[in-house]
């Protein structure tokens, strides 16, 4: 066989500590090494070139590319092997950048490493056969979880492209957290002015198949082929007879027991109930946690007064499965509750300030519902303690965020913003008001967001102080303030009549679980991980799942469904074909060795393995033996390293590929 | 440099999706780690057979890493699970026939901890440094191929 070794400089992210010139020259002494070389810029077009040039003079039957990380540049390398005649599986690559050049300091010891990565990888080439691709259909129907405006925007966009989209949403209505918002920024449009009407669309949809109060159980397949369960909570009402009346929430008894999520608490609802008067369905759900009827089996109020018969008391969860081909996952945030800290979480949370323990130091949410037109004080802003007027306001902004001893090392992005928003708001309504902001900077990087916040400044009078707070106690019906303003070096303290604290966003608290119910990787904070910070910031590494919103990283709304429609364009990239190539790499079974014992059977995750019946000459069946169905494999290997007799074996993957690497060190390292 | 530092020869076994992705991460992270480390891509720790980990001894190895995604985060839901059970029976064995089992280690880092392969290969290398080399095995394995 005779390989070609290309050593890339990658400008100089690889020859600054790797000499690539000597590890060309070594390389070309390894056995099997036919032709070696060096290039600036393997990647580019010229670079590309060299590969294929010398692979049709010099006749190569295989290549190794010593570059960046195989899960960057593969496909560019293999794509430039199989256009120069040779099969694309027999093209490997040494990842002499992440895991060589950029990690290392010492040239010596970086060289020697690389010309190891090197070595390895040309034994594993030697052994490498020339494979097919695996063609599979795709269903062209996409999920969509979380009805947030990320998830609205993503399935309007799939469904307008004439695809067909289940979106799911856990709560009883879509709209997320942006429903709940009284004005953005920085156009101060009604935020529900500019979303219910997409919500509407996204109801009225003929390729949206809206599943409102259901969550996603279980995700089987493979990209283009996926499986979903998705369970749909029990509503207690029939969805179908609904009319959206609104009489059984009237007549509801109970008024009072439930916390209104929707008004964050600021509230209460009947046990009968809408989220909010736009919701999308326009369907009550009963609470059956307060509701007097599961309590005592009495009352039945709703049933009595619904004309349509649509109160089903005894209705249960139930599953529905859905085939799609792709997944978009826009899950969103939530905020981080200071009063509530998370079971087991290294975070300290902030007493000092009275959150949960003082009725008017309350979080952004809050605000915006007390801002809001349509919140509990039909917009008037009046602190939840005695309904009065606020007076002088104070708005603290980074709490958790960028904060390592209590909180999160990380910017939530939209605080500065919204709280000069919330300041603003404030100014608007109440003209002798005085707004106070301690902030660490401001940091209003966004079109129009820089001269937003200078208007708040300048034109609204709202005071901003550089500093921390460190307590608010009670004194005399104030909420005392004692802070720092950094820029004078002198203490401040204001006595306040209402606080809001801008805590910090976080990752759904069920976020680690879904994600591992599709297979998506998520950073320590809970939010998911994109596969390339720059380059793929909407995909993750398992194939077909997309990522939109805030349950990436914190994000404004409009990033948000900026990424929205970027998932939903790489849904789309992957309905324009019919067909997709996978990898080939799937476990094949040596039917002479296979003594049927079927560990396989017990390990495989895929049920990929099925037992094959072996017959005599007179077609009677005398045994079973191991068969993998190549449609179900996703190639990991599990059975490969369980078969007793060796008997089973991962292509690409195989004992003597693995066992040729292994030995390649046996001649570096010295 | 009289007293030149033992450098032990790491051979880290790690799942592609998680472990390998992480320590790309150092990288585009420009974080830094000792060079006594090389990695074998396999796609799950699943794939492991524990006898890659005798192979990489026998071989010249000091020291053996085995690293894939947390539990619950494994690319094909399960591998990572198989490895550990394998993993705990080989590292009896291991204790068993006399091998000091601080040669052998086991870890999970997933695709966006970049800073714990750091942590994690840094220490793997220093705790073998501190064991020293891997005679034993290597001299027995030269004795058995002699008489081969």
């Amino acid at each position: 066989m005779k390989i070609g070794v290309f050593v890339c400089h990658c400008g100089e992210n690889i020859g600054k500590t790797v000499d690539c010139a000597t590890v060309a020259q070594r390389a070309a002494k390894i056995p099997g090494v036919a032709y070696s070389v060096d290039n600036k810029y393997m990647c580019s077009d010229p670079g590309q070139n060299v590969i294929k040039n010398a692979i049709r003079e010099k006749k190569l039957d295989a290549v190794v590319v010593a570059s960046c990380s195989p899960h960057m540049h593969e496909k560019t390398f293999r794509k430039a092997a199989a256009d120069a005649g040779i099969n694309k599986y027999l093209c490997e690559i040494a990842n002499v950048r992440e895991q060589c050049s950029w990690v290392h300091d010492n040239i010596p010891d970086a060289t020697d490493k690389a010309l190891d990565l090197v070595r390895i990888a040309v034994e594993k080439v030697k052994r490498n056969i020339p494979l097919t691709a695996i063609r599979v259909p795709v269903t062209k129907r996409a999920l969509v979880i979380g009805g947030g405006i990320s998830g609205i925007q993503a399935a309007l966009d799939i469904a307008n492209s004439g695809f067909e989209v289940v979106l799911v949403e856990k709560e009883p209505s879509i709209g997320g957290h942006m429903s709940q918002l009284s004005e953005t920024f920085p156009t101060l449009d009604c935020s529900q002015c500019i979303l219910t009407p997409r919500m509407v669309e996204v109801y009225q949809h003929p390729k949206i198949k809206l599943l409102t109060y259901s969550e996603v159980e279980k995700v089987e397949g493979f990209i283009g082929n996926f499986t979903v369960t998705i369970k749909k909570k029990a509503r207690s009402i029939d969805e179908e007879k609904c009319t959206g009346c609104g009489l059984c929430i009237q007549k509801c008894p109970i008024k009072k027991k439930a916390f209104n999520e929707f008004e964050e608490g600021l509230a209460t609802r009947p046990a009968i109930y809408v989220p909010f008067p736009q919701a999308v369905p326009n369907i009550p759900v009963i609470d059956r946690s307060v509701c007097t009827y599961y309590q005592t089996g009495k009352c039945q109020m709703c049933l009595k007064v619904c004309g349509r018969e649509a109160i089903l008391f005894e209705q249960q969860d139930t599953l529905v499965t859905e085939e799609v081909g792709s997944i978009v996952i826009a899950t969103g945030y939530k905020l981080y509750s200071i009063d509530k800290k998370p079971e087991d979480s290294e975070i300290k949370g902030y007493g000092e300030y009275g959150y949960g323990k003082y009725k008017d130091v309350i979080d952004g949410l809050q605000f915006e519902r007390i801002a809001s037109a349509s919140g509990p004080t039909n917009g008037e802003i009046l602190r939840p303690s005695d309904k009065t007027q606020p007076k002088k306001i104070v708005f603290i902004q980074c709490v958790g965020s960028r904060d390592e001893q209590k909180g999160f090392s990380y910017c939530s992005k939209i605080c500065c913003m919204y709280t000069a928003k919330h300041a603003m708001l404030y100014k608007h309504k109440v003209h002798d008001g005085e707004a106070y902001v301690f902030y660490m900077d401001i940091r209003a990087g966004g079109k129009m967001y820089e001269e937003f916040v200078r208007r708040a400044i300048e034109e609204d009078g709202v005071k901003y102080i550089r500093g921390r707070v460190s307590k608010i106690y009670r004194q005399n019906g104030k909420y005392i303030v004692k802070g720092e303003d950094t820029i004078a070096g002198m203490p401040v303290v204001i006595d306040a009549d209402m606080v809001v604290l801008a805590t910090a966003m976080v990752a759904q608290p069920n976020a680690s679980k879904l994600a591992q119910t599709i297979g998506v990787p998520y950073d320590k904070y809970g939010f998911y991980q994109e596969v390339h910070p720059k380059l793929r910031p909407v995909e993750v590494s398992t194939a077909g799942v997309f990522l939109a919103g805030a349950c990436q990283s914190p994000k404004d709304i409009p990033e948000s469904v900026a990424m929205a429609s970027a998932a939903a364009a790489k849904s789309l990239v992957l309905f324009g074909s019919d067909y997709l190539e996978r990898e080939p790499t799937v476990a094949v079974v040596n039917e002479a060795n296979c003594a049927g014992c079927f560990y396989c059977l017990k390990v495989c995750p895929y049920n990929a393995i099925e037992k094959k019946e072996v017959k005599n000459k007179l077609g009677e069946i005398i045994d079973y033996i191991a068969h993998v169905n190549a449609g179900l494999c996703q190639g990991c290997g599990t059975c490969n390293a369980t078969c007793p007799s060796k008997s089973i074996e991962l292509i690409g993957f195989n004992d003597e590929q693995i066992y040729a690497e292994i030995n390649a060190f046996s001649e570096s390292f010295v | 440099m009289s007293e030149e530092k033992f450098q032990p020869k790491i051979v880290a076994f790690v799942c592609n999706w998680c472990t390998y992705t992480g320590a790309d991460l150092a990288g585009t992270s420009r974080l830094k780690y000792q060079p006594n480390v090389r990695l074998i891509r396999l796609p799950c720790t699943g794939r492991i057979d524990p006898v890659f980990i005798i192979k990489a001894f026998e071989k010249g190895a000091d020291g053996v890493l085995v690293s894939g995604c947390h539990p619950g985060d494994c690319h094909y839901n399960l591998g990572n699970l198989h490895a550990r059970r394998r993993f705990i029976l080989f590292s009896e064995l291991m204790n068993y026939v006399g091998i000091d089992s601080s040669r052998l280690h086991f870890s999970w880092v997933s695709a966006s901890e970049g800073k714990k392969w750091v942590d994690v290969i840094n220490e793997v290398i220093d705790t073998v440094r501190e064991v020293g080399p891997f005679k034993k095995y290597q001299k027995i394995n030269k004795e058995f191929v002699l008489h081969e």
